[in-house]
């Protein structure tokens, strides 16, 4: 029987200490059982390490920054489209979002199809407004406050006490324990990512997360929970083990059903030494460690794309629990040209990946 | 004034010097000098050459080989003037 | 032989992580024209730096927002803020569009009745009215809106005297969830302020109360803030029509609305995130009609709408003086236009383009201005080609506040003219000279000699 076979194209290729999800997706992309699939990249920076490993892309795109506007993204999208073909874009990074958002309508009508969370699930789920969205979706949350200036971490010294979180309205989150530090880190944020930063209470405890995926009308297709077993100083799981726990698979559940959330996602939470689950964080996006879920059976590279191309996808319930996903550092020799040829044309063009040539 | 010896650039501008294993990117008329460069010209007879290919004033230009050069210099690109 | 276009040479050193050319390469094609005409012969007959409007570009964006609210609501009437731009061309646009006078002084009072505006068309804001102003627009019938207690007052005073019964509102400040609030202007609504001061009017008597004003603050990002604002001044009309069965004839909800700048410290562009018009006409509109309003009795919607009618319409033509190294190695481009022409500059990132044709290779740049003051920066860094001593580069979205705000300092202002809809160029002011700033000065007699 022959399988479809779907040009795919993939953002966030820095497989790097604090990775991007790229490298991950693409590879249950290529693992889907469903089709066949050719992968475009691409990437932002030119030392993405994606963009030159073997058996990955098929050619790799610079494109422009969010920062300069959907207008540029447009215009290059249009000419890698005219060039590939593509039937699907996934989207990694929480900050280009906003801008394919607003480009769906228009990709859609060139034959591009995303699956991306609404404007409203993206803004109401956002590290901003998380307080609020904890009490209209009766989900705890840690209290969170944004600040536009360092003087009010003053004023609100002590609902949230130290140690506090700070963390930047795309990226970055900082433990801070005195305030010299908090307002370091404030103003460490603000000139990376602008206003507001968010203050949030600090809760003790272990953190679980889970990655999953939601059809847009309250069903939970995929969902895999996971607890970190080592962090980088960055903050990034380095390893982590799938587990069942009930409790976690309910609030997923419950998020999902209560957004109608479509899309890929990552929720953080925490289990508190009393025994209480908080969500400290929702991100509309599939994680890095994604590739634990296609390892313990539930490729969800390969359902979100399924459900992009508008297949009725049916939900997994089944994973493997007590697998580990261990990353691990990889040094690639690359020829100078290809840097080069990246460098300075934006873009490079790959042997055809193992699975295609077969 | 002399560029480092074992310095290559390519026809698409880009830059690599083998001894610190940095790479640039530079533009046309920066590609034209240091190819200049590279074939032993001066810098009289780099401003010649490219006054007389490109619109551009001798003082003018003059001045910009000037910065050009301390950017090269500040790069390591050059040889440790005689 | 035709000699090759030159552009200085130059080199960059590939950081890691660092985007290659590529990556932007699309970004910012160059502005050689505005509306059909060459920037450079712009240059060539009005001088640099250079003010030019578009009038296409006014016309179009204020036709754009009254569909946007006359399509969702049965009354809307537009009141051009004149502090935004009050050059009498600009403002005559408006007025030919239908828009009434927004004004906060004497001056642009005056401004107004000038260029002919009916006097009964004029809304006067504000926190500093005399008693000499409020006695004149009483007497033509202006729409006066009280911002303090003793304005009120001063204007039961007034009302003694005048033969008109002073047309009056009042402004409402109150909490929209916007941060700051801007409660230092009329009166609070959340501590019945407001309230407190619609009753006072009603039993005085001697004010026609006509409506109800708000001014939420600038630059509002969430057209939320606004159904707030609406919900909050139609609660009010409500409380006066069952106590004093008093029925307003419109609510006025300010301006406000963001522009397509993208101001300091966002990470995307302000093209993308801001609010589209339909996006806040329909949180007000629907705020109106889903209140107790019955469909017969909507009062009018007054906007005052000023940055987001005129923003886009604006350039800043400059022309490069010189280019430096700072000490970090660090590329520095000083214009001939800095913050003394362009006060937005210290909250947006204006969008700047070059106005020739260039290659692929740019670098991070400063933009200075020509004054000898540290806080004298267009761009703290922007992208740029490499660029030449008497190249232009164009300043894009300063069509308001600039022309209201520049500052007369160390040098004089340049020309602003206006490119009509045939792609003709006006002179809509001309260049300062050194009469312009120094005729009202007076030397007294034992100064005049210098020995
Ligand atoms: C009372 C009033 N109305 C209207 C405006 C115009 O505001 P904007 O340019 O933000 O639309 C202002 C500006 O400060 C104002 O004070």
């Amino acid at each position: 029987m022959s399988k479809p076979r779907y040009t795919i194209a993939v953002t966030g290729l820095n497989a790097i200490d604090s990775p991007g999800p790229g490298v991950a997706v693409i590879r249950g992309l290529l693992e889907a059982a469903s089709f066949d699939a050719r992968i475009i990249g691409l990437a932002y920076e030119s030392l993405e390490p994606g963009i030159y490993m073997p058996n990955l892309t098929n050619h790799t795109y610079q494109i422009p920054y969010p920062t300069a506007g959907t207008d540029e993204l447009m215009e290059r999208l249009t000419y890698i489209h005219s060039r590939e073909n593509i039937d699907v874009i996934i989207p990694n990074f929480d900050a280009e979002l906003y801008s394919f958002m607003k480009l769906e309508p228009k990709l859609k009508q060139m034959g591009i199809r995303m699956f991306l969370p609404t404007f409203e699930q993206f803004e109401e789920r956002h590290k901003v407004n998380l307080t609020k969205f904890g009490e209209k979706y009766g989900i705890d949350v840690p209290l969170g406050i944004a600040i536009t200036d360092p003087a009010e971490i003053y004023k609100h010294e002590k609902e949230l006490d130290f140690p506090l979180m700070v963390k930047g309205k795309w990226y970055d989150a900082y433990i801070a324990y005195n305030m010299e530090q908090a307002r370091n880190y404030f103003n460490k944020i603000a000139a990376k990512w602008g206003y507001p930063v968010i203050l949030q209470k600090f809760v003790h405890g272990t953190e679980y997360n889970v990655t999953g995926l939601g059809d847009g009308n309250g069903n939970t297709i995929a969902a895999v929970p996971m607890r970190k077993q080592y962090i980088t100083d960055k903050g990034k799981a380095w390893a982590g083990i799938s587990i069942a726990d009930e409790n976690l698979m309910d609030l997923t559940r419950r998020f999902v059903e209560s957004t109608g959330w479509r899309g890929g996602f990552e929720l953080e939470m925490m289990k508190s030494n009393d025994g209480r689950y908080y969500l400290m964080e929702i991100n509309p996006r599939i994680p890095a460690w994604v590739y634990l879920a296609v390892g313990v059976g539930q490729n969800i590279p390969e359902a979100l794309t399924r459900l992009a191309l508008g297949e009725k996808v049916e939900p997994y319930t089944n994973y493997e629990v007590g697998k580990l996903f261990i990353r691990y550092a990889w040094d690639m020799i690359v020829d100078r040209s290809e840097f080069e040829n990246y460098s300075v044309n934006g873009e490079l063009k790959k042997d055809e990946h193992g699975k295609e040539t077969l | 004034m002399k560029i480092k010896h074992q310095i290559a650039i390519s026809d698409t501008g880009f830059l690599f010097n083998p001894a610190t294993g940095e790479s640039f990117t530079v533009n046309p008329v920066g590609a034209e000098i240091i190819n200049l460069l590279r074939e032993g010209h001066t810098w009289q007879e780099i401003i010649d050459k490219i006054t007389e290919m490109y619109s551009v004033e001798r003082n003018s230009f003059e001045k910009d080989l000037h910065e050009f050069a301390g950017i090269m210099k500040m790069h390591q690109l050059l040889d440790k003037d005689e | 032989m035709e000699k090759k276009h030159y552009e200085r040479p130059h080199i960059i050193k590939l950081e890691a992580g660092m985007p290659g050319k590529s990556g932007i390469r699309t970004e910012q094609a160059p502005t050689t024209h505005i509306d059909g005409m060459a920037v450079k012969e712009l240059v060539k007959t009005y001088g640099s730096p250079l003010f030019v409007l578009s009038e296409q570009t006014i016309r179009s964006t204020y036709r754009k927002a009254f569909k946007a609210f006359s399509t969702r609501y049965p009354n809307v009437q537009f009141a051009w803020s004149y502090k935004t731009n009050y050059l009498s061309a600009v403002c005559n646009i408006f007025h030919q569009e239908g828009a009434w006078a927004e004004v906060v002084s004497g001056f642009e009072y005056d401004k107004a009745i000038a260029n002919g505006v009916d006097p009964g068309k004029i809304i006067f804001n504000g926190p500093g009215k005399s008693r000499e102003e409020l006695i004149m627009a009483t007497e033509k019938g202006s729409l006066i809106h009280i911002d303090h207690l003793d304005e009120l007052y001063l204007l039961i005073e007034v009302a003694e005297k005048t033969s008109q019964k002073p047309r009056v509102s009042i402004r409402v400040n109150m909490d929209t969830g916007i941060y700051p609030m801007w409660d230092r202007f009329g009166f609070n609504y959340e501590s019945g302020q407001a309230w407190d001061a619609l009753n006072k009017i009603m039993h005085s008597g001697k004010l026609e109360l006509m409506g109800l004003h708000t001014h939420i603050g600038t630059f509002i990002m969430t057209a939320t803030a606004y159904a707030i604002a609406a919900t909050k001044l139609a609660d009010l009309a409500r409380s006066l029509q069952q106590k004093f069965n008093h029925h307003l004839k419109y609510i006025d909800i300010g301006g406000g609305f963001a522009s397509k700048n993208t101001l300091k410290g966002s990470y995307l562009p302000g093209s993308d995130t801001n609010p589209s018009f339909d996006e806040y006409a329909e949180a007000i509109s629907s705020a109106l009609i889903n209140s107790h309003f019955s469909p017969g009795e909507l009062p009018l919607l007054i906007l005052e709408t000023g940055r987001a009618l005129v923003d886009e319409a604006g350039y800043i033509i400059s022309s490069v003086i010189a280019n430096k190294r700072l000490s970090s190695g660090r590329r520095a481009t000083i214009l001939d236009a800095g913050v003394n022409l362009l006060f937005t500059a210290f909250w947006y990132q204006h969008q700047v383009t070059v106005a020739q044709g260039v290659s692929q290779h740019r670098e991070d740049t400063t933009l200075y201005g020509p004054l000898c003051m540290n806080i004298d920066c267009v761009r703290e860094s922007v992208n740029l080609p490499m660029l030449n001593i008497n190249d232009q580069v164009v300043i894009h979205h300063t069509g308001a506040y600039n022309v209201t705000q520049w500052m007369q300092f160390i040098t004089l202002r340049p020309n602003v003219v206006l490119i009509d809809e045939n792609g003709n160029a006006h002179v809509i002011r001309e260049s300062e000279t050194l009469e312009s700033v120094t005729g009202g000065e007076k030397t007294p007699e034992h100064l005049i000699k210098l020995r």
